[in-house]
């Protein structure tokens, strides 16, 4: 199948930088934010922003977990496997703070759905606002859009968006399977 | 995506090796589960589960159940004591008066050794044991081996101890396959005449001795005298059993070594172990409960999500 190579690892990292910035914008000092990272592909854009928050803003703490919504989600027993879970690390509750979900790819929105419900487990939150690199847009199949966006593209159903985060930064990339 | 090579749980016989650790993986999951302030999900929400009880139990039902509501299934429950089988009625009969109401899995518990294999071969439901018999009862030996696989990391070599009437046990016979399919070395102390007949065809050593068991072992299971399943009599009094294999704390502090102590329940404290040792630092009883649920769950989801969904239209 042909690539085509959307994101490379200049613009990647320029574009953390934005978001960061975004966030800041928006939430201060993070007093009552909290960053949810979302499993599974999610996990690794949320740890490139929490390094940017330690690299350029030290001085600013913040609060954050890991969350698995597979025991939440709409296609259970409607695809042919076995849904299986990762791991949810949230050891506080989300009673009135202001959530910032993370996600690499916001596609058809359900998973987006289903991370909506299972953060309701930890209390219910202030708000929740939604951060992605990549927003593929018009592919939505519920009203959920993006927050914060890296960028956003044009696909058609079948098309992959993959996105690589590497051991060496430098290969980092977001490219098109058509 | 990894899921069960199996559509039922009749045993940890039928077990595989990936099909343990995928019970393992999901029900550290659903640990964290039940530990949320809110500990319910959606999952099995279109799904409904009978749980048929031809025999009694406490525990064992009242952990599927919450493990049934913590995954959001609907559940009824069914006991032979206040049913029609008292007028009568057949095993098969029965349960398929019950299917004809839509239930999709049955958990079931029967004094017959192998009828959860005889009910699935007549019923389309989804069938676990939840113990038949003398045979196997799957649930506790996978929620005990979970229990130490969290303080282990692995079982591979570790030298795991079996106490009591090994004879009548279902938990015994089912510790013993997954133990061994885990990598586990295995002993068992008892009376010679509660040791099974082919026992060494399970990798198990007897070891008579008491004292030389404990001090060879990293972790412990007491099981109980089932003196209920029992037409003669194994040893003489309970007061002798206790003396020579009822862990104590002369017992427990003689072999100087830190080891996990396990118990299925329920236990008759004072004959196979003392209250001290039951509420010691080394017991992990109460950790089996709570694990009973997480392995429970991630059992009865990885067997729901092979049922075919189907929405009439």
């Amino acid at each position: 199948m042909p690539k085509k190579i959307l994101l490379d690892s200049k613009k990647i990292n320029l574009i953390l930088s934005r978001l960061v910035y975004e966030l800041i914008e928006n939430h201060k000092d993070f007093q009552d934010t909290v960053l949810i990272g979302l499993q599974p592909r999610g996990i690794y854009l949320f740890n490139e922003i929490l390094k940017v928050f330690k690299a350029h803003h030290p001085n600013i703490k913040i609060k954050s977990g890991i969350l698995d919504f597979t025991f939440f989600r709409d296609d259970f027993r409607r695809s042919e496997k076995t849904l299986s879970a990762n791991s949810t690390k949230i050891n506080f509750t989300v009673e009135n703070k202001r959530i910032v979900f993370i996600d690499d790819v916001l596609f058809t929105g359900r998973s987006i759905k289903a991370a909506m419900s299972a953060i309701d487990s930890y209390g219910r939150p202030k708000s929740i606002e939604l951060l992605v690199l990549i927003d593929r847009r018009f592919k939505r199949e519920i009203p959920i859009e993006a927050n914060y966006y890296g960028t956003k593209i044009d696909t058609f159903k079948g098309d992959k968006v993959k996105v690589v985060w590497d051991d060496k930064p430098i290969n980092n990339k977001v490219f098109i399977e058509s | 995506m990894r899921e069960l090579s199996v559509d039922h749980l009749h045993g940890v016989k039928y077990l595989k090796k990936t099909d343990v650790d995928l019970i393992f993986d999901t029900a550290l999951n659903f640990k964290e589960v039940i530990n949320r302030p809110i500990k319910k999900v959606p999952t099995l929400r279109d799904i409904t589960i009978a749980n048929l009880f031809f025999e009694n139990s406490t525990r064992t039902k009242i952990s599927f159940e919450l493990a049934q509501k913590r995954l959001g299934a609907d559940v009824i429950n069914f006991s032979s004591s206040s049913s029609s089988v008292n007028k009568g009625e057949s095993l098969i009969d029965t349960v398929n008066n019950i299917l004809a109401m839509k239930v999709d899995m049955i958990v079931l518990r029967h004094p017959n050794p192998g009828s959860s294999i005889l009910l699935s071969k007549h019923t389309e439901s989804c069938i676990i044991n939840a113990g038949d018999g003398t045979h196997e009862h799957p649930t506790q030996a996978l929620l005990d081996s979970f229990s130490l696989f969290e303080k282990f990391g692995s079982l591979k070599g570790k030298n795991i101890l079996i106490v009591g009437d090994i004879l009548h046990s279902r938990v015994a016979l089912s510790n013993l396959y997954l133990l061994n399919l885990l990598g586990a070395n295995i002993k068992i102390s008892c009376p010679f005449s509660l040791v099974p007949k082919d026992i060494e065809k399970l990798n198990a050593s007897v070891e008579p001795d008491i004292y030389k068991a404990l001090r060879w072992c990293d972790a412990v299971n007491v099981l109980r005298v089932q003196r209920e399943r029992m037409i003669k009599s194994y040893f003489p009094n309970n007061r002798e059993y206790s003396m020579l294999f009822g862990l104590d704390v002369k017992k427990i502090s003689s072999i100087k070594k830190d080891i996990l102590i396990l118990h299925p329940g329920p236990i008759n404290r004072g004959v196979e172990i003392t209250s001290d040792i039951v509420e010691s630092n080394n017991s992990i009883i109460l950790e089996q409960v709570e694990n009973g649920v997480a392995i429970r769950m991630a059992i009865m989801y990885l067997l729901a999500s092979k049922l075919n969904f189907s929405i009439n239209e």
